[in-house]
C-alpha cells in the first residue's frame, strides 16, 4: 500500500442489496398462499355456494366430507374463487388478511366508535393499541434482558467460578419451553401482587438475556494475545482492560446478539399475553382462535412480524452508525 | 578524526545494569512436547546501552524480550530489570514495548491509540495532547492523528505503534523488529531518528532485528543468537562513536563489525 491510499478521503463504497429479486419472491409467495387457500377452504366454500343455490358436485354433503380437498377442487373448478371469500376460512386469502389489517388499524381508529378520531384515544379493538401494549412489554423486557446479559457476560469473563456455574444454568434455562414456563411465571408473580406489564417483561427478559450472554462472552474474549499483552505492559487493571479493550472489541458481537434478543423479547411478550386476556398482540391471536377468526390471527401475526422487522432494522441502523463512528468497516 | 575522544565516550564499566540475566532458561510446554526457547542466557544491559538482538527466525529473540517485559516467565535462572523482579518493573511502567506487529486498536484513531497509555497512566488532557503531537511529529505522522489504522499503510501503522511506545517516556524501550515492514529509505530515516532520540534521552534500548547493517548502525552492543535451543553465541561491542551519520556504514570499522556479526551468525548455524 502506498501513502496515497491513506491520504485519500474518498468515502467507502456503499454496497446495496439488489432490490429486484425481492419482488418476484414476494409475488411468488403470495401466489402460493392463494393456491394453498383453495384446498384449505374448498369444503366450506362449497357448502356456502350450495346454500346460495349453486350446483356443486357431488351434491351430497356427507359424500363431500369424506372426499379429499384436491378432488373437490378438481370437480368444482368454477367455485375456486369462492374459497377465497368464505366467512370462516381455515386459511384466509391474502387480500382478506390485508382487509382485516386495514379495518383493525386505520379503519378502526378513523371510523370506529372507540377510535382515535372519535374518542381521542386508541381503540382497544385496534391492532395499533394492542401492538403498543406488546411493544411496551418488549422494550422493558429487552432492556432488562440486555443489561442482565451484559452483566452476566462480564462476570463470566472475569470469574472462573461464574464461568463454570452460571453458563450451564443459562443453557438449561433455555431448554425449558417458554409456553410451559410462562403461565407459572404469571401465576407466581400474580400471587405476590405483580401483574400487568411486569410479568410479560420478565418473560421477555428470560428469553432475551441468553443470546446477549453468549454473544457478549464471545465478544469480551475477542481481543487477541497482543492486544491484551499491550495492556499488561501498561500495567492496566482489569477494569481498565474491560473499559478500553474488551468492551470496544465486543461491540460488533453485542449488536448481533441484540438483534436476536429483541426478536426473542417480542416473542416473550406475546407468549406472556396468551394466558392473560388483557390486551396485546398475543391476546388478539388467542381471541381470534377462540372465535374462529383466522383473519384476525393472521393480521396480528403480520403485525408482530412487521414489528420485529422494524425493531431489528432499527438495531441494524444503530449498529452501522456505531461501527462507523468506531472506524470499523462493516 | 577524533576517534580517541569517541573511544572514551562509552559508559564506564560501573554503569548500573538495567537488565541482568543469569543462566536464563525458558521451556514452552506444547502439545508436541517441550520447546526450548531460551537456554543458558546470560547478559547484562547497562543504562544507556543500545543492544540489538540478531539471529535466525525462531531463535528466541522475541521470547527474551518478552521475559524482560514480564510477559513471559523464565523457567530457570535469574532475571532483574532496574534491579527488581521483571514483574515489579512492569508494574512500575519501566518500559515501552513495540510489538513485532503494529497491534493498533482498530476502533481508536491514530491519535487515540497513542493516547491510550497516557489515559491509563493518568496524564492530564493537555499533557496528552502535547505528547501525542510530539511523538507524531517524531515518527512523521503529523496530520494523521484523526485517521483510523485501516486508513494507513502497514509501515505507517508500525510507526504509529512506535509513537505509542514513546509517548509515555519510559526509560527502557523494548522493540521487536519495529522496522521490519518498512522500505529501505524510510527505515534509514527512522534509524537515524531513533539514534538521535536515544542520544538525546539516554534511554536504554533493546532492539530485535534481522538486518545486520541495521544492528551495526544502531547498537552499542550486538547480541548474536543461535537457533534452538536459543542461546547467545556472541556479544559484540561496537567501536563506533555515539554520533553516527548514515555514511558511517561505508567506513572500515562498520564493515569490520558487520563482518564479525555475520561470522557469529554463521558459526551459530554450523553448530
Ligand atoms: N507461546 C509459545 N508457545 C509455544 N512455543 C512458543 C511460544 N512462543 C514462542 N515459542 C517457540 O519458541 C521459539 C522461539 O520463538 P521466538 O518468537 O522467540 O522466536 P524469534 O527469534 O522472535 O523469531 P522471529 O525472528 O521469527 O520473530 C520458537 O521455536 C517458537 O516456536
Ligand atoms: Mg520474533
Amino acid at each position: 500500500m502506498s501513502e496515497a491510499v491513506a491520504e485519500g478521503t474518498a468515502p467507502r463504497p456503499h454496497r446495496r442489496l439488489p432490490i429486484p429479486p425481492v419482488v418476484p419472491m414476494i409475488v411468488a409467495l403470495i401466489a402460493l398462499w392463494y393456491v394453498a387457500a383453495v384446498p384449505m377452504n374448498i369444503k366450506e366454500a362449497l357448502t356456502q355456494v350450495e346454500r346460495d343455490g349453486a350446483v356443486v358436485s357431488p351434491e351430497s354433503a356427507v359424500e363431500r366430507r369424506d372426499m379429499s380437498n384436491w378432488a373437490l377442487v378438481a370437480r368444482n373448478p368454477q367455485h375456486i374463487a369462492g374459497s377465497w371469500a368464505t366467512a370462516r376460512p381455515r386459511l384466509p386469502a391474502p387480500h382478506v388478511v390485508v382487509e382485516e389489517l386495514y379495518d383493525s388499524t386505520i379503519g378502526e381508529e378513523v371510523n370506529g366508535r372507540r377510535g382515535l378520531v372519535r374518542s381521542g384515544s386508541l381503540s382497544n379493538r385496534s391492532l395499533v393499541y394492542h401492538g403498543l401494549v406488546t411493544l411496551n412489554a418488549t422494550f422493558v423486557g429487552f432492556l432488562i434482558g440486555a443489561v442482565l446479559g451484559v452483566a452476566l457476560a462480564i462476570g463470566i469473563v472475569h470469574s472462573r467460578v461464574m464461568d463454570m456455574s452460571v453458563m450451564p444454568w443459562a443453557i438449561v434455562s433455555q431448554t425449558i419451553p417458554i409456553v410451559a414456563l410462562a403461565p407459572m411465571i404469571i401465576v407466581v408473580l400474580y400471587s405476590i401482587g405483580v401483574q400487568g406489564l411486569i410479568p410479560k417483561a420478565v418473560i421477555s427478559a428470560y428469553l432475551s438475556f441468553f443470546p446477549v450472554v453468549v454473544g457478549m462472552v464471545k465478544g469480551l474474549r475477542a481481543p487477541d494475545g497482543m492486544q491484551l499483552d499491550l495492556m499488561r505492559t501498561y500495567n492496566a487493571d482489569a477494569r481498565t482492560v474491560l473499559q478500553k479493550l474488551r468492551l470496544p472489541s465486543s461491540v460488533p458481537y453485542l449488536f448481533a446478539s441484540l438483534k436476536i434478543a429483541i426478536a426473542a423479547s417480542l416473542v416473550g411478550a406475546i407468549v406472556g399475553e396468551l394466558p392473560v386476556q388483557r390486551g396485546g398482540l398475543g391476546a388478539r391471536m388467542l381471541a381470534g382462535s377462540y372465535y374462529g377468526q383466522t383473519a384476525q390471527i393472521w393480521a396480528a401475526l403480520l403485525t408482530a412480524a412487521a414489528l420485529a422487522a422494524v425493531l431489528v432494522g432499527l438495531l441494524g441502523w444503530l449498529e452501522r452508525k456505531t461501527l462507523a463512528r468506531m472506524g470499523m468497516q462493516t | 578524526m577524533q576517534s580517541a575522544a569517541a573511544q572514551s565516550a562509552p559508559a564506564p564499566q560501573s554503569a548500573p545494569a538495567v537488565v541482568s540475566a543469569r543462566n536464563l532458561f525458558l521451556t514452552f510446554q506444547t502439545a508436541d512436547g517441550p520447546v526450548n526457547a531460551l537456554s543458558d542466557v546470560t547478559l547484562d544491559i547497562s543504562k544507556g546501552d543500545f543492544v540489538s538482538f540478531i539471529g535466525p527466525s525462531g531463535c528466541g529473540k522475541t521470547t527474551l524480550l518478552r521475559c524482560i517485559a514480564a510477559l513471559e516467565t523464565p523457567t530457570g535462572g535469574k532475571l532483574t530489570v532496574n534491579g527488581m523482579d521483571p514483574d515489579a518493573a512492569r508494574k512500575a511502567r519501566a518500559y515501552g514495548y513495540v510489538f513485532q506487529a503494529a497491534g493498533l486498536y482498530p476502533w481508536r484513531t491514530i491519535g487515540g491509540n497513542i493516547r491510550l497509555p497516557l489515559e491509563i497512566m493518568g496524564f492530564s488532557k493537555s499533557e496528552q495532547e502535547e505528547r501525542v503531537a510530539r511523538v507524531l511529529d517524531l515518527v512523521e505522522l503529523t496530520g494523521f492523528e484523526k485517521k483510523f489504522p485501516w486508513q494507513l499503510s502497514g509501515g505507517m501503522q508500525q510507526r504509529a505503534s512506535i509513537a505509542r511506545a514513546l509517548a509515555f517516556d519510559a526509560d527502557i524501550l523494548l522493540m521487536d523488529e519495529p522496522f521490519g515492514a518498512l522500505d529501505e529509505i524510510v527505515r534509514d530515516r527512522l534509524n537515524e531518528e531513533l539514534l538521535g532520540l536515544w542520544d538525546r534521552t539516554g534511554k536504554t534500548i533493546a532492539f530485535v532485528t534481522h538486518s545486520i547493517p541495521e544492528a551495526v548502525y544502531l547498537s552499542t552492543h550486538i547480541v548474536v543468537m543461535s537457533p534452538r535451543p536459543g542461546r547467545i553465541t556472541d556479544v559484540i561491542e561496537s567501536p563506533l562513536p555515539r554520533q553516527r551519520p548514515l555514511d558511517i556504514r561505508d567506513s572500515p570499522e562498520f564493515i569490520e563489525v558487520a563482518h564479525r556479526v555475520r561470522e557469529g551468525l554463521r558459526a551459530g548455524y554450523e553448530e
